[in-house]
């Protein structure tokens, strides 16, 4: 069966310090898969890897078949894989209204119309209400993002990677910096995700990992170290050694 | 599907593109100084087209963040164009026109590539160094270009075949302000048209504007590319109105000049260059009276003062002409440094 | 053509005393100064108003021409350019040329648009010949000041307390907060100093380049190459991109007059396009 993502021999080098180690990895169709690693395990190299951020040193990335090595991070997108960032990179001067309809626009093709008002096409506004609901933003939608409160900025952060309808969703640390009274919100905005999405979570906290996940893989100095389902990687005595000394719950 | 949410989210967005009372006032009073202030009409033909190169500027600046220190480099190239089209070829001046904006619009993309690699410093540096080049080829090539003397002998047949210019300015400036017309509403909709959203969101954070698909590059080639043949045109004004084109176009100052002209009026919500033209004329006008040679030092005051002193806080009040005062609340239109990511 | 090597040379080095200032302040403060002509201005004019009308022999106004400018700085820096340390590119860029905008206009209305002529002592006038070159003394005398200059800067980079303070600022002001290091007063005293040399320079090439109010803007070009082309992260990288732009701008002026004017700018533009970090940067 083809994977939603998948990575042959991946490899990234930089001079002498090999941050991706030989990284043969599959995200099957709708599942939900979990990263976990120890701070500089490289997860964040491996995400940027994937998304046509940095090029790889070796090895090849392949979503839903096809070979998309070579593609740019914007010819990706258009592919169908999204991405989140775990410090939130968004358009402070703009509504989460325009972040979405932008998303939503480009998606259909409107990117060059530079002749009609935005707003005035009635699928686009349709969606954008949508996906606002979905990620609880209706109530802030016409706020400036610089104002918004962080767990909105967060929820937004994931909403403008949806709004590109992907068809394979890469998660960096969403709950990260989200306040207590937040958290909750976040959550449940992740769990209920659909799931002809394929998901890639990469996440220091647990709780969230063994709600949500039903595959971990580990990764370890860029390799990856071991793969399983929840109760088999939580229960492995080498993960638990590997975290050693590291605190789980941030 | 509540009905309210809808129709408060479509109106959200289109608020933007309909036009405010301010904006229609400014254009009614514009067209009325035709027929009302006869004696100024040199002085405002002036106005329009340093206007329409200020608009040209805010396209590249304001919207998409790059800072250019040449601009006069597409101003130039117009004006040499449309003089040497009028002067070699035809006198028709729309004729002229169009010359002037596939020249400029041709060296934009060519030097886009240049321009859009690097970071601020290296893009001041290219933009700088291209019209120094050109005001160099335009010195060198003095068989064509008339050189120092400048070129001379650009006669105009009438507009549309019955505008006759005449000495006082009226048919230039009625021409200026009507092409300055037209490229402005053309530039309006792009800007609250979906590409120009893209291009806000490519200034902000172009990291994320390419995660979201956007294809960033192409879309700053684009509109420099616009920009470009605007500040043709505008050169291209220059040149037929005044009917002389001196190196002065491709002079450094050029394009200080339009720089600090963009600033006064407010980077970023298009009528900027309009209003910072207006102020900069009179200012000139003025201060030329006090101390004709050394009104140099005078700008140069303005632009110490006004950077010490906070530009957004100047404009705020002529913003309010166009843009929702809450949406802009201190919105800096400047490149937003991208938060770096974090190796996990 | 060994004399145009030679004489190349001397550009060169005359340039990247000039410009070095700009490529430390670029490199330590990320200020974009393009008002650093005015300096090297302001050296040239203390030593043409020093002989031509107080008399003071030539030699003895070159350390006026760096004081006088370092002492501007210095002020200037402390007065006015901390404010605009933490603003935009843009608004450095508007700042700085609008002090430029002064400076030149105040120089035309005190002391006229005119090139101002120096009249070089008679010992360093004329050609000499060794080793079979033209060899021009006021030209070997530049290459020996501003080699000196040159170790001398190296020196104090890498021997000197002040130096090391300053390596430590430029590669990450923030720690070096952190390790007490006074960095405003690594700032002002390294503004001053780079003003200073400009003014040297400025006064220097007086001979060489011209002086007139418009120099700051004719030559912000130049200085700006350097800087872009050397980099800002090392003394080294500015000094060889001088050195390059010097020669590559004397042979293109003499072996294709007309185009001589192109060779700088062309270059500029190759290097930008292929390596836009600089040529000599070590990649941040």
């Amino acid at each position: 069966m083809v994977a939603a993502l998948e990575t042959i021999g991946l490899q990234k080098r930089f001079g002498g310090l090999t941050a991706t180690d030989n990284v043969s990895f599959r995200l099957e169709m709708g599942a939900r898969h979990a990263l976990i690693g120890p701070n500089g395990a490289g997860k964040t190299t491996f995400i940027n890897l994937l998304t046509g951020i940095l090029p790889p040193s070796a090895g090849r990335i392949l979503l839903e078949g096809a070979d998309i090595t070579r593609l740019s991070p914007e010819a990706r997108v258009r592919r169908g894989l999204a991405r989140t960032f775990q410090i939130n990179q968004l358009f402070p001067a703009m509504t989460p209204l325009e972040t979405l309809g932008l998303a939503v626009s480009e998606r259909l093709g409107g990117g060059w119309d530079w002749w009609r008002v935005i707003g005035t096409k009635r699928e686009i506004v349709d969606e954008i209400v949508e996906i606002a609901r979905r990620f609880r933003l209706l109530d802030v939608l016409d706020e400036r993002t610089a104002n918004l409160a962080y767990g909105k900025q967060r929820l937004l952060e994931i909403a403008a990677a949806f709004a590109c309808r992907p068809r394979v969703l890469l998660l960096d640390e969403p709950a990260a910096g989200v306040p207590e009274a937040e958290r909750h919100e976040l959550l449940e905005t992740v769990a209920t995700l659909p799931r002809d999405v394929s998901v890639l979570l990469i996440e220091h906290d647990m709780d969230l990992v063994f709600s949500f996940a039903d595959r971990i893989s580990v990764l370890v100095n860029g390799a990856l170290f071991t793969e399983g389902s929840v109760q088999e990687v939580s229960t492995d005595p080498r993960v638990q050694a590997v975290y050693l000394g590291e605190s789980v719950d941030e | 599907m509540a009905p309210p949410a809808l129709e408060t989210v479509a109106a959200a967005l289109t608020r933007k593109g309909r036009w405010k009372i301010g904006e229609i006032v400014f254009w009614l009073v514009a067209f009325a100084s035709l027929f009302f202030l006869p004696e100024r009409h040199l002085l405002l033909n002036e106005i329009a087209i340093i206007g329409l190169f200020a608009v040209s500027l805010d396209l590249i600046l304001g919207y998409a963040g790059i800072v250019s220190l040449g601009h006069a480099a597409f101003f130039g190239v117009g004006a040499y164009v449309a003089g040497l089209t009028a002067k070699h070829l035809t006198g028709e001046p729309l004729a002229g026109l169009l010359a002037a904006a596939a020249a400029a619009t041709l060296l934009g993309f060519v030097t886009s590539f240049l321009v859009l690699r690097g970071a601020d410093l290296t893009r001041l540096m290219v933009t700088l160094g291209v019209a120094l080049v050109l005001g160099e080829i335009a010195n060198q090539a003095s068989w064509l270009t008339g050189g120092a003397d400048g070129l001379q002998g650009i006669a105009l047949d009438p507009i549309l075949g019955t505008f006759e210019f005449d000495i006082f300015g009226t048919t230039a400036y009625a021409y200026s302000l009507t092409v300055l017309f037209v490229l402005f509403i053309l530039a309006r909709l792009i800007v609250v048209s979906p590409f120009g959203l893209s291009l806000r969101s490519i200034r902000d954070n172009s990291l994320r504007a390419r995660a979201i698909g956007i294809p960033v590059h192409r879309r700053l080639i684009a509109i420099y590319m616009i920009a470009a043949a605007y500040a043709g045109v505008a050169g291209a004004l220059l040149a037929q109105t005044t009917q002389f084109v001196s190196l002065d176009v491709l002079a450094f100052h050029r394009s200080a000049d339009v720089l600090l002209v963009l600033v006064i009026g407010g980077v970023g919500y298009l009528y900027g260059g309009l209003v910072g033209a207006v102020v900069f004329k009179l200012l000139q006008d003025f201060l030329s009276g006090l101390t004709p040679q050394y009104w140099q030092f005078w700008i140069g005051l303005v632009l110490v003062v006004l950077v010490l002193a906070g530009r957004e806080r100047l404009t705020e009040g002529a913003r309010g002409l166009w843009t929702r005062p809450r949406a802009r609340q201190g919105g800096s239109p400047e490149p937003v440094p991208t938060t770096p990511m974090r190796e996990t | 053509m060994l004399t145009i090597l030679f004489d190349g040379i001397a550009y060169g080095m005359l340039l990247f005393v000039l410009a070095c200032g700009l490529a430390v302040t670029l490199g330590l403060m990320n200020f974009v100064n393009l008002a650093h002509g005015a300096f090297a201005m302001a050296g040239g004019y203390v030593t043409a108003v020093s002989m031509n009308r107080y008399g003071v022999p030539f030699l003895a106004t070159l350390p006026l021409a760096f004081a006088v400018p370092a002492l501007l700085g210095l002020a200037l820096e402390r007065t006015l350019y901390v404010w605009v340390y933490s603003r935009s590119h843009l608004d450095q860029v508007l700042f700085s040329i609008g002090l430029v905008f002064m400076a030149v206009a105040a120089v035309d209305y005190f002391m006229g648009s005119q090139q101002q002529l120096i009249q070089l002592p008679s010992w360093l006038q004329g050609r000499v010949e060794i080793l079979g070159i033209q060899v021009g003394l006021y030209r070997s005398f530049i290459i020996v000041v501003c080699g000196v200059l040159v170790l001398g800067l190296q020196l104090i980079l890498t021997r000197s307390r002040f130096g090391s303070r300053l390596r430590a600022a430029v590669d990450d002001p923030r720690v070096a907060r952190g390790l007490g290091i006074n960095v405003s007063a690594v700032f002002a005293a390294t503004f001053a100093v780079g003003s200073g040399l400009a003014g040297l320079g400025g006064a220097l090439g007086a001979e060489i380049l011209g002086l007139d109010p418009t120099f700051p803007l004719k030559f912000m070009i130049y200085f700006l190459i350097v800087v872009t082309v050397g980099g800002t992260t090392s003394i080294t990288g500015p000094f060889l991109a001088s050195l390059l732009l010097g020669i590559a701008d004397v042979a293109g002026k003499y072996y294709v007059p007309s185009f001589g004017g192109f060779v700088i700018y062309t270059l500029m533009i190759v290097v930008l396009v292929l390596r836009p970090q600089g040529l000599f940067a070590r990649a941040r």
